[in-house]
């Protein structure tokens, strides 16, 4: 087995087993069932409802926005919280001393973290198709289209999470100032009511960040051409989201190697340390 | 237990000859304050390390610069025969590092966690260093073959510490680092592990620096003992080298006419002779201790707290038939 293999194959080992971890931590569970049962209890109150002049159902409408709000979330701000909170409790100072450590854990976590997106989704998706009219219909031939945007959505916003992560070393501050810039974005992006509805200068805003376009390109792929009349230019732009998205893709995949280097070289046992007598003082 | 499943002490012999260690003038300075100023000091194979010094001394500086957690500022640093700072993953095979765990992996099940580390190792093995360890086997030896299927959070510090151990060693190292390994043992767990870091070196010639804080540690483990204060080594031997050079002399203890006597003598030969030559008989219960590795340390320390670190140095290095004093 050459080495390349060695450490792919122990970077899907390190998924597999911190899935299983996070499986029996009641904590993560917890959080991970709130989060997607509140947007599914959230939806079923629109149910009954329609889109003015379309007749589709107004939950159904609204999913693929919670959906790809929901990749951004998990992609990006977990993803981040996720190396930040390593970084300082000892994992990555772990990893940095075994051999070829930082490889495994560097595809461990993205592999993770792309789990983690797809089982929100579908836990998301699935109980829509019983939920919500016209969801199941939609899929059946927009699924193709769904998976190219949820892939790429991943691509552009997990490096991108790992930039985040990167950058700030208290995974206080991520929260903090990671949370508030992606919790604004997705509001104007089309999550909670459509983009036409806002002022012309925050639909630019919002058209920089990948939260619209994972939104928009789920909408295509899962709703009828009749919803056209909501969106932009009255026009799903397939091209522009592969776009958007295949930038910030690019973005991450450059900056977050690097960035993450910069990181591993910066951890030390110090640094856990230091951190470990902050916390016991917080305490 | 023998920790040999496979590999003898005369088959595991590092590949490069030369010193395991060796570090000439080492420096590191962090924005104005320099931590490290001019460290010396060398391992052979197989030989236990010592590192003592007050909090702030630089040893876990010195101690990280050498594991390759951190760019050094000046100096040259060679670990196993490579330089730290570009030692690949190869090399790093060959290191073990016990690190002070805290938190993480919480939610992973203790052999699982082991297991995971251990395969790292499996494409570094050789013939004569099998990597990784059989993980059950030094689950075993540890003391915590019971604990295989317990999440590492319910683990009480004790028995993280062991865990800490596990997965320094798992990889079979050729040099172990290990950072104030018995922080937190209870008497038996320290006895435990004494009885570990002798097997290391008799079985498959693990190098060991250690550092701590517990004399008697240090005592009973060093081949060699290195006092770092401010950021230079003020003093180097084995515990009796260090004891002989620094402390003041014998304390003599005697029971005479039913009643107990201690006196503190600078040569305490000298004063039995002239105290069994003037009361003989008389004098029963005789004890001579000489000053400890304690008493060594903590003058030391006492000359470096109160700013005579230097003064302390040279008049080490002033004192007869002493070597291996660096500056």
């Amino acid at each position: 087995m050459n080495r390349t293999t060695h450490v792919l194959l122990r970077g899907l080992a390190e998924a597999r087993l911190a899935l299983l971890a996070s499986l029996r931590s009641f904590q993560e569970m917890f959080a991970t069932v709130m989060f997607v049962a509140g947007f599914t209890v959230g939806l079923s109150f629109m149910r009954g409802g329609t889109v003015d002049g379309t007749g589709v159902d107004s939950a159904t409408a609204s999913l693929p926005g919670v959906l790809g709000l929901s990749v951004v979330f998990v992609g990006v701000v977990a993803t981040a919280m996720m190396l930040a909170t390593e970084r300082e409790d000892g994992t990555l100072l772990r990893a940095k001393a075994l051999p070829d450590g930082m490889a495994v854990y560097l595809i461990g976590k993205v592999v993770y973290a792309a789990a983690l997106v797809l089982a929100t989704v579908l836990l998301l998706v699935v109980p829509g198709l019983f939920l919500f009219d016209g969801l199941a219909a939609g899929l059946a031939t927009g699924w193709p289209q769904l998976l190219w945007v949820l892939l790429l959505g991943m691509v552009a916003s997990i490096p991108a999470g790992a930039v985040l992560g990167a950058l700030f070393d208290n995974p206080r501050l991520v929260n903090a100032v990671g949370m508030v810039p992606v919790f604004g974005i997705t509001m104007v992006s089309g999550v909670f009511f459509p983009i036409t509805a806002l002022p012309g200068w925050i639909q630019t805003v919002a058209q920089v960040f990948p939260v619209y376009w994972i939104g928009l390109g789920l909408r295509s792929a899962l709703l009828p051409d009749s919803m056209l009349s909501a969106e932009i230019g009255e026009s799903w732009r397939h091209l522009e989201t592969a776009g958007v998205l295949g930038a910030w893709a690019v973005a991450g995949m450059v900056l977050a190697p690097w960035l993450l280097r910069r990181m591993a070289r910066r951890v030390s046992g110090a640094n856990v340390e230091k951190a470990r007598q902050k916390a016991m003082q917080r305490v | 237990m023998a920790l040999t499943d496979g590999a003898s002490a005369s088959t595991a012999a590092s590949p490069h000859s030369g010193p395991a260690i060796d570090v000439r003038d080492l420096r590191m300075r962090y924005g104005d304050n320099d931590v490290l100023k001019g460290v010396d000091l060398t391992a052979d194979p197989g030989e236990v390390l010592v590192l003592l010094g007050p909090n702030g001394a630089g040893k876990t500086t010195t101690v990280e610069i050498l594991e390759g957690f951190r760019v050094r500022s000046a100096g040259e640093v060679s670990v196993l025969g490579a330089d730290p700072a570009v030692g690949g993953e190869a090399w790093r095979a060959r290191l073990g590092v016990v690190l002070q765990s805290w938190r993480d992996h919480g939610n992973w099940r203790v052999r699982e966690l082991l297991a995971h580390f251990a395969a790292h190792y499996a494409p570094y093995s050789t013939a004569g260093r099998p990597r990784p360890r059989d993980v059950d086997a030094l689950l075993e030896t540890v003391g915590l073959a019971g604990h295989a299927r317990a999440k590492v959070s319910s683990l009480s510090g004790g028995q993280r510490r062991r865990l800490d151990v596990a997965v320094g060693i798992v990889g079979r190292p050729e040099l172990l680092f290990l950072d104030e390994p018995t922080a937190g043992f209870d008497p038996q767990a320290r006895r435990d592990f004494h009885d570990l870091v002798h097997r290391l070196t008799d079985e498959e010639g693990t190098t060991i620096l250690l550092t701590t804080h517990d004399l008697d540690e240090a005592e009973k483990l060093a081949d060699r003992i290195l006092i770092l204060a401010d950021g230079r080594i003020v003093a180097e031997g084995s515990a009796d080298e260090l004891a002989r050079r620094v402390g003041s002399g014998s304390e003599v203890r005697w029971v005479q006419d039913g009643q107990r006597f201690v006196h503190a003598a600078p040569d305490g030969t000298a004063f039995v002779r002239e105290l069994l030559e003037q009361h003989g008989d008389a004098v029963t219960d005789l004890e001579v201790r000489r000053a400890s590795l304690e008493d060594a340390y903590m003058e030391m320390v006492a000359r470096h707290e109160s700013g005579r670190t230097a003064d302390a140095a040279r008049a080490l290095e002033g004192l007869e038939g002493l070597e291996g004093i660096t500056r």
